[in-house]
């Protein structure tokens, strides 16, 4: 099988060509701005690099941090309206209420509580109320919203409630984008709320960022498939991905701690991964990153995803080097994409960590004449600035005084001088593509997150229930029949319910089905 | 609010006392994430709240005593329409003809740190510092309020469709967490209840006093240790007076539900002091005992929180999984919970464990009794 994996940063779009294990080219091009022109370059590049023509490549993979970048940023966010079944519970705290408020003024702040919902044990908290549904979607379409979040009480349970309000609402608005939270996420209503508040806002950017990437591929004469990489490390189809970019969130993250395990051949490490604006240290644990055991916030918004316990620090190849009295400073500003013009090495007036390394002698990048002039000891102190950042957040990854082995990977990685903290130092080959193999050799999954009354069916009965639904899930989302494997089963019983009603989540993950 | 130790709680109280609720709740208690910002709404919308001192108010006042029932893992999905537990204290107040002066917490630990808050902001009354256990409990009578003599009825349970319950004679508080317990469950499994009103007198004996101010500042020693990048771990122990027992890795964790509870069990291998021997903890909805190499250290009523041993957040049972990494902590409880009367209600006996004889964790005397 020949696979593209391709990783859309904010500064570089990689790309990688694998034929079965092997990777047979990466290259990096700039990011655009039309996120298209970018990825033709990186294909085109890579295509070239590997004595390919793109008729025998099989699949694309895509990792992209677009969607995160687009909520952290503020931009390109949809106007969304926020309706939740509910009432009377959950009257104290309408949706969007943990939110900055930033974020909210930008997507509008548009909520409205409706009857529905469910109990825990799918008793209705108060029957649908159609004439209730239809008043709000007279308001949403005369505030000329097009994206709408529906969220109802214990819908993990039952969506039933979802698919008729969702329903009602398309009848009612026509074209407009409807999100159910069920889709999305998992018990917890507020965080999956907001994963599916956030979702609504970014679908018409999904839109167009997807269309981007088939643009892309048909631009290069490619016809095959192509998927998108989620936050757990596995792939959903490029429709899916329109419709749920939520899902998109954190992939960076996990694609380059996935990718470093994979071209070191080391399973067990700490992996950092340098930028062109920040720097991500996450744990490898057998192979795959260490979860984050708490609420995940992304752009200050909680939410209840899974997703790589990963340290971010606002350090990078772009990085803005600052001089004062009172000490040298670098980051968190970054030149970002633009690095290519306003790095003095490339004729820009802005002094960057790369400037500094390049003229210490650390890399051959630019034009080195354009810093030779630098202050020696204005070199050597951004350059203990560094090392000391670099060590500070090895550290707080470190989950043992074990001695792990630091894997460096991504295009930043010029800014190491030489070990972190003491520790082994692995730069693999092609580490400054690490999260396009990421994304390359990213494998396919199903969940299943459900209570089941243990009362009613064993616990065995259940946990095959759950494993059964959770391998179909993986199947239908492209995995291969053969060989799927339940990675991760988790069964809580709830406390204070009789019946024994127990929380199962099942997660079935497979290889890629070719056909 | 004249008296000198009185003091308004503020927005940014908040945080603070939930991450040191969090940690009084001893692994259970629920998370008082959804309490929090339901009182930051409300005193956004210029609520005020007083946290008063047990000696601030004379002998006749009447305290009203609320708390959410229900199960956790409800409680952040059917989230309470706002008002229970305030139409529980009122269906109290209206059955045993009296006005309520303040509110007291049944249970700081967790959530329900945060529910007379709530209900203190709607109705303007202050909440008093302290409460009735001093942790987490899993059971309306393990209170020192009930162990020291409190009756049970009248009182209220009230849910999101506001269906309130009155339970006007109710021999004791077993049986009133019974009926209360099956009510919130027909209720969806949250709800609000109000016990009956206790005399001013009878709460400054009983309570135990300072536990909203100790959860602040437990909370506060997390925010600036964290912001200073500072162990958490140790900052925690250095300013509670809790001490380390034990560090290490889950390696097994065990659970099943028994009349309604999450029971279970979880290893630890140890690290650090403590490579080389076995932790145990027994897990009942809050953590209970603690084993190093089969010797019983640390056991109920007195506090064993599990630690993120990196980031020095409490972990709740509930959340506990194979191969974190954790520090276990322990802290005494307060002299009221170690008492041969309370030992009856909240000793290691009440748990299941006959036999164990409760051994304190510091050597504090035991008082001999109390009237």
């Amino acid at each position: 099988m020949i696979r593209i994996g391709i990783d859309v940063g904010g500064t570089n779009t990689d790309a990688v060509l694998l034929d079965g294990t092997k990777v047979v080219a990466g290259v990096k091009a700039p990011t655009s701005r039309d996120v298209m022109t970018g990825v033709v370059e990186a294909l085109r590049k890579v295509l070239a690099a590997a004595g390919r023509e793109a008729a025998t490549v099989d699949v694309v993979m895509i990792g992209t941090t677009h969607f995160t970048n687009a909520v952290v940023q503020r931009r390109d966010l949809a106007q969304t309206a926020a309706v939740r079944l509910c009432l009377p519970a959950t009257e104290c705290l309408p949706p969007m209420v943990d939110w900055p408020e930033d974020l909210r003024t930008v997507i509008g702040n548009h909520w409205y509580l409706a009857h529905g919902g469910n109990e825990f044990d799918g008793r209705v908290i108060s029957p649908l109320d159609e004439a209730e549904l239809r008043g709000i979607a007279d308001d949403i379409r005369g505030k000329g919203i097009r994206s709408v979040a529906v969220t109802s009480v214990f819908s993990p349970v039952s969506t039933e409630f979802e698919e008729r309000a969702g329903a009602i609402l398309a009848d009612a608005l026509p074209g407009v984008h409807i999100t159910l939270s069920s889709s999305i996420g998992r018990i917890g209503l507020l965080e999956r709320e907001n994963a599916a508040i956030m979702n609504a806002c970014l679908r018409d950017l999904s839109q167009e960022v997807v269309a981007a990437f088939r643009g892309a591929l048909a631009d290069i004469g490619f016809t095959g498939r192509f998927f998108l990489t989620q936050n757990d490390g596995t792939l959903m189809d490029a429709a899916f991905a329109e419709r749920f970019p939520v899902l998109t969130f954190a992939s960076g993250p996990t694609n380059s701690m996935r990718g470093a395990a994979f071209l070191s051949g080391v399973q067990d490490a700490i992996v950092v991964d340098i930028g062109g604006t920040t720097t991500d240290v996450g744990s490898l644990q057998k192979g795959f990153p260490r979860q984050a055991t708490l609420a995940v916030e992304v752009g200050g918004v909680r939410t209840n995803f899974r997703m790589p316990d990963v340290f971010s620090i606002g350090l990078g190849g772009g990085s803005l080097v600052v001089d004062s009295p009172d000490g040298v400073t670098v980051g968190p500003r970054s030149v970002g994409y633009r690095i290519s013009t306003e790095a003095r090495i490339f004729g820009g007036s802005t002094l960057t960590t790369t400037d500094i390394v390049v003229a210490d002698g650390g890399a051959t990048l630019g034009d080195a004449a354009k810093v030779s002039g630098l202050d020696r000891g204005l070199i050597r102190r951004a350059r203990d600035r560094i090392a000391f950042m670099l060590e500070d957040c090895v550290e707080k990854a470190r989950i043992s005084a074990e001695p792990l082995p630091v894997i460096v990977v991504g295009g930043g990685s010029i800014l190491v001088e030489g070990p972190i903290a003491g520790l082994e130092l692995i730069k693999p080959d092609h580490f400054a593509v690490a999260n396009a193999v990421g994304a390359a050799i990213a494998q396919v999954s199903g969940e299943v997150d459900r209570v089941y009354s243990l009362a009613e069916m064993g616990r065995d009965e259940a946990l095959s229930d759950a494993k059964a639904k959770a391998t179909e899930a993986a199947i239908a989302a492209g995995a291969h029949p053969d060989g799927i494997e339940i990675v991760d089963v988790e069964d809580v019983p709830l406390a204070y319910l009789p019946g024994n009603a127990t929380r199962v989540r099942v997660k079935a993950v497979g290889d890629l089905h070719v056909a | 609010m004249s008296h000198k130790d009185a003091y308004p709680l503020q927005e940014a109280d908040l945080l603070p006392l939930s991450i040191g609720a969090g940690f009084l709740g001893t692994g259970g208690g629920g998370n008082p994430y959804v309490g929090m910002l339901r009182s930051r709404e409300l005193l956004r919308k210029g609520a005020k709240v007083d946290i008063l001192p047990l000696d601030a108010l004379p002998d006749d006042a009447w305290i009203s005593e609320v708390g959410g029932i229900g199960a956790p893992v409800v409680s952040v999905e059917k989230i309470e329409q706002g008002s229970e537990c305030l139409r529980a204290m009122r269906a109290v107040e209206e059955t045993a003809g009296v006005s309520m002066a303040a509110l007291i917490c049944a249970e700081i630990g967790g959530a329900n740190s945060m529910e007379p808050i709530i209900t203190a902001a709607q109705s303007g009354l202050p909440v008093l510092d302290g409460d009735g256990m001093g942790r987490a409990f899993p059971e309306v009578q393990m209170t020192t309020f009930f162990i020291y003599g409190a009756k049970a009825a009248p009182a209220a349970i009230s849910d999101d469709k506001s269906n309130t319950i009155i339970f006007r004679d109710i021999k004791d508080m077993y049986w009133l967490e019974r009926f209360a317990r099956d009510t919130s469950v027909a209720m969806g499994a949250a709800a609000g209840l109000a016990i009956a009103p206790m005399r001013m007198d009878f709460v400054r004996r009983s309570a135990v006093p300072g536990t909203m101010t100790q959860a602040l500042e437990i909370g506060r020693t997390v925010l600036a240790a964290r912001a200073r990048r500072q162990n958490v771990v140790d900052r925690v122990i250095a300013t509670t007076g809790a001490k380390l027992f034990f560090t290490g890795k889950v390696t097994d964790i065990r659970r099943e539900l028994k009349g309604g509870f999450a029971r279970g069990e979880a290893r630890i291998a140890g690290s650090g002091d403590w490579a080389g021997c076995e932790g145990r903890i027994a897990i009942q909805n809050e953590n209970l005992v603690l084993w190093i190499d089969g010797e019983p250290v640390v056991m109920v009523p007195d506090l064993i929180i599990n630690l993120d041993l990196e980031t020095g957040e409490p972990i709740t049972t509930e959340v506990l999984r194979y191969g974190q990494r954790l520090a276990v902590v322990g802290l005494p409880a307060h002299d009221l919970l170690k008492t041969p009367q309370a030992m009856a209600v909240v000793g290691p006996s009440a748990f299941g464990y006959p036999e164990l004889a409760f051994v304190p964790l510091a050597l504090g005397p035991i008082e001999k009794g109390m009237t």
